[in-house]
């Protein structure tokens, strides 16, 4: 080294000699990382490839049928000869099944989430977690045959006059898959508050109680919301439930004691019969497809707005 | 030569200063738009040990880190000024140098041993793996001789094969030293490579040092001033984000040109 | 103003009693799910268990309920999965890893993002009505085993590529920047530290996507998959060259779930039965995968102590 006395004019300004980049190398990475990319961004073209294709079907079908009769008329009977195309009757279907799933669950899923996270002991929640995970996990078809061959008989022996063909059944089984997931997000959200929000609060004398309803659940509100909204798409996409023991004709009215068809029951209907390509019954499965898929925008959308009111900055 | 501005007591050290392995020069560096380093220039003599000492925050890991660009992992950094690495006479801070390159010259050891889940053999070759180092030999043969190097083949040599998260603190951060000298580099980063470790193990590394500068350059970032002054040929002192004062260390602990400096040596601040 | 204890103490004693009556509650309401679960296996298992024989998993469905059996679902099902798991796997962990060491902060890794979060929340059977346009008919795949299992592949993505996301975080910084410090590449950091390092937990997020896909009816029933299928797809090698065929994939077929279905859409009690067998069936491999799934990742947690 005794040639490499540093002094200013050794600097070299030109190459950068061994230090220069590899091309090889370079360009090997850049292809990989390309190909990661391409990977990555499929998550991006599958939404456009499901809205492109929502739409495209769609279109069809609103050139055969006029998005009044669609939107305001009160009977789907598109199986028929008689075909009526308004898609209010399975519509009220997915709400109101929907609906008596948030009854049962949005209460039980906050307890549960609350005792989970303030109350309950490390032993309670090893166990009490997993099994809420293994319910979850449960097909769903499998849910549809706890709906039709063992709750809607016991509630038949509560309400005699309760046909075997209901929504009430399974909008009380969707109720009950859709627990595990509010439960696990709003408990999340819950342990996520930090401890010495909870201390000020004990600090002042305040119960467990109190101090998960008056400080925790408030925290924790944008976490909260999120819950719900991932159960409403839950409830709001269940197919097999319904399609097993909601009964398949499609039906105006927001009453749970009666039989019922939601969009996805729909779906399946058509699709388990003779799809000929392109006719008018193949393109209505997109149409209410859409439908659907608007319905569940329209939450996350409206769970979005919510959550930016509530976002608590610790 | 000039040693640029900022820096007291470098007319003393020039004229003994043997040849330079690297020197910063008006180094500035931002973590986005907050300055981290204000127009370093520092020499770095070759086959000795330099110690960057200072208050926490004052720079010093951040300098040592430009070395051997590592701040290129981390969006929002940026470098103005020069590194000039010899004998290439190159600005390893240019774009058009190869971060690679470069670290594949420079090793670092961390303030944390960082030993990979892998086994004690495996951490110290995957250097040589990445450098394309085939023969099994070859391979075998360095691992041994950094091993050797770093002070721990008679304490690992019958368990080669047993994962490196089985040794102690003070055993993994040897085999950290290890695995950066077994791709043979010409100038070694020390990133307060004791702190995590107990009074022996320290004992050990600084040791280890002391006999690896006559094959390695070194350059150290210590917290403990005697640890700089145990070991270290040369001494820089930063203060926020500057250099305040550089020489020879003996002369930096007994006689420090800056009162700065004379503060943080005797304990005043730090 | 006197302090009053009195007062003080009746309403500290009514704040207890009302945590009491809400431990009370919360017990409850977990109880509801767990007596779910317990209901549900009992109510299967006393259906169905005496129909779970060999001849049960070695018949054909039939339209005789004592003589059908479930041999097509299970051959179908398990072709699906593999054609889910080979699509999926590969793509998942490939977005898993660019998202978490290759994407900048900026406006396409955040499109990225949110399309993942936003495909985990579209319900299953629009997945169906993409695979019948694009897939059936678009690509001319057919109403076949490729589809569907193209289709379940992407129902299950976001889940892998969030479990590779989340085990590759789980990796300190350190460790990589100790593999860039020898003079990796981005490429040989992430081909030799951080996959080896987090396969634990992709593993995990692999069994519990496809443990999902098992169970999956609709976008099955929605890609045409028949409910009385009374033959095997065709085998995967023949007797000529190049000895490896694919005719397989585009088969008709059916599945576990769908078998469970159409059984359970005949009002004759023996097919309930048979519904409640193949029940038993699904039920038992989703809770052993499932059960897989969680056992892992407490033992993955607990190897590697960063």
């Amino acid at each position: 080294m005794s040639s490499s006395v540093s002094t200013v004019n050794t600097e070299s300004t030109t190459s950068s000699g061994r230090f220069a980049q590899n091309a090889v190398r370079h360009w090997g990475e850049r292809l990989i990382e390309s190909v990661l990319f391409l990977a990555a961004f499929s998550a991006v073209a599958v939404t456009v490839a499901i809205v492109g294709i929502l739409v495209y079907e769609s279109q069809a079908f609103f050139q055969h049928v006029p998005l009044k009769d669609f939107l305001t008329d009160t009977q789907w009977t598109i199986m028929f000869s008689d075909k009526h195309f308004g898609v209010a009757p399975l519509l009220a279907g997915t709400l109101t099944t929907t609906g008596v799933a948030l009854l049962l669950a949005v209460p039980i899923g906050t307890v549960t989430a609350i005792y989970l996270s303030e109350f309950a002991s490390y032993r309670v929640r090893e166990i009490v977690k997993p099994v809420l995970e293994l319910l979850a996990g449960i097909p769903t078809v499998v849910f549809g045959y706890f709906a039709l061959l063992m709750v809607t008989p016991a509630l038949q022996w509560f309400m005699p006059d309760l046909p075997g063909f209901n929504m009430l059944g399974p909008g009380l089984v969707i109720g009950i898959m859709i627990i595990p997931y509010i439960s696990s997000v709003a408990e999340d959200a819950m342990r996520a508050v930090p401890m010495h929000m909870r201390e000020g609060s004990y600090a002042m004398g305040a119960t467990r109680l109190q101090t998960a309803l008056k400080v925790v659940m408030p925290a924790a509100t944008s976490g909260v919301v999120a819950a719900y909204i991932l159960g409403i798409s839950r409830a709001v996409g269940e197919t097999m439930v319904v399609a097993v023991a909601a009964g398949q004709q499609p039906n105006f009215t927001f009453d749970p004691r009666e039989s019922g068809a939601t969009i996805t029951a729909f779906i399946v209907q058509v699709a388990l019969g003779d799809l000929p390509h392109g006719s008018l019954e193949y393109q209505s499965i997109f149409a209410v497809g859409l439908v659907l898929v608007l319905l569940t925008l329209f939450f996350n959308v409206l769970g979005h707005v919510v959550r930016k009111r509530f976002r608590e900055a610790y | 030569m000039d040693m640029s501005a900022g820096v007291i007591g470098a007319q003393a050290a020039d004229a003994t200063m043997p040849p330079l392995k690297a020197e910063a020069r008006e180094l500035d560096f931002f973590y986005g738009e907050l300055q981290a380093l204000k127009s370093v220039s520092m020499p770095v003599a070759a086959n000795r040990v330099t110690a960057l000492i200072g208050p926490s925050g004052c720079g010093k890991s951040t300098f040592l880190r430009c070395f051997n660009r590592m701040h290129d992992l981390y969006d929002g950094s940026r470098y103005r000024g020069r590194i000039v690495f010899q004998p290439d006479g190159v600005n390893v801070l240019d774009r058009a140098v190869d971060p690679i390159e470069v670290r594949m010259r420079i090793g670092m050891v961390f303030q944390k041993p960082n030993p990979f889940p892998k086994s004690i053999f495996e951490n110290v070759a995957y250097g040589l793996r990445v450098r394309g180092e085939r023969s099994r030999r070859v391979v075998a043969e360095k691992v041994e001789q950094a091993l050797r190097d770093a002070s721990l083949w008679e304490e690992v040599s019958d368990r080669l094969d047993e994962m490196a998260f089985n040794l102690s603190g003070g055993q993994q951060q040897r085999l950290c030293i290890a695995r950066a000298l077994a791709t043979e580099p010409e100038l070694m980063l020390f990133d307060e490579p004791t702190s995590a470790l107990d009074p022996i193990a320290t004992a050990n590394i600084e040791e280890l040092i002391h006999r690896l500068k006559e094959k390695v350059t070194i350059l150290i970032v210590t917290h403990n001033m005697q640890q700089a002054a145990r070991v270290s040929d040369y001494t820089a002192f930063m203060y926020l984000g500057e250099l305040v004062e550089f020489g020879d260390t003996n002369l930096i602990f007994t006689n420090p040109k800056s009162k700065r400096t004379e503060d943080y040596i005797t304990g005043r601040y730090g | 103003m006197a302090y009053d204890a009195q007062a003080v103490r009746r309403l500290v004693a009514r704040g207890k009693q009302w945590d009491k009556v809400f431990v009370i509650v919360g017990l409850l309401c977990m109880m509801v799910g767990i007596l779910t679960l317990a209901l549900l296996l009992v109510g299967l298992i006393q259906d169905g268990a005496g129909r779970l024989n060999w001849q049960f998993f070695s018949h054909f469905p039939s339209r005789r309920a004592a003589q059908a059996g479930i041999l097509s679902a299970i051959v179908g099902s398990s072709l699906v999965m593999l054609v889910t798991a080979l699509a999926a796997i590969p793509l998942g962990i490939a977005a898993g890893v660019y998202l978490e060491e290759y994407a900048g902060r900026n406006w396409v890794t955040e499109i990225i993002e949110v399309n993942v979060t936003n495909l985990a929340g579209v319900p299953s059977i629009v997945y169906g009505l993409l695979a019948l346009s694009l897939f059936v008919y678009g690509l001319d795949f057919g109403q076949s085993i490729l589809s569907a299992g193209l289709t379940l592949a992407l129902l299950i993505l976001p889940v892998i590529i969030v479990s590779t996301r989340e085990a590759i975080r789980a990796i300190p910084g350190t460790i990589r920047e100790g593999a860039y410090a020898l003079g990796a590449t981005r490429w040989q950091t992430v081909r030799d530290h951080v996959v080896p390092y987090s396969t634990g937990g992709i593993l995990t997020g692999v069994i519990i996507g496809l443990a999902r896909a098992i169970g999956e009816t609709a976008p099955v029933i929605t890609i045409g998959a028949l409910t009385f299928i009374a033959f095997l797809p065709p085998a995967p090698v023949s007797g000529e060259f190049p000895f490896l065929s694919f005719e397989w994939m585009r088969s008709p077929f059916t599945v576990m779930p769908i078998q469970m279905f159409n059984w359970l859409s005949r009002p004759q009690a023996a097919f309930q039965e048979n519904a409640a067998a193949a029940g038993v069936v699904l039920v038992v491999m989703t809770l052993l995968m499932n059960a897989a799934a969680i056992w892992l990742r407490v033992r993955y947690r607990k190897r590697i102590k960063w």
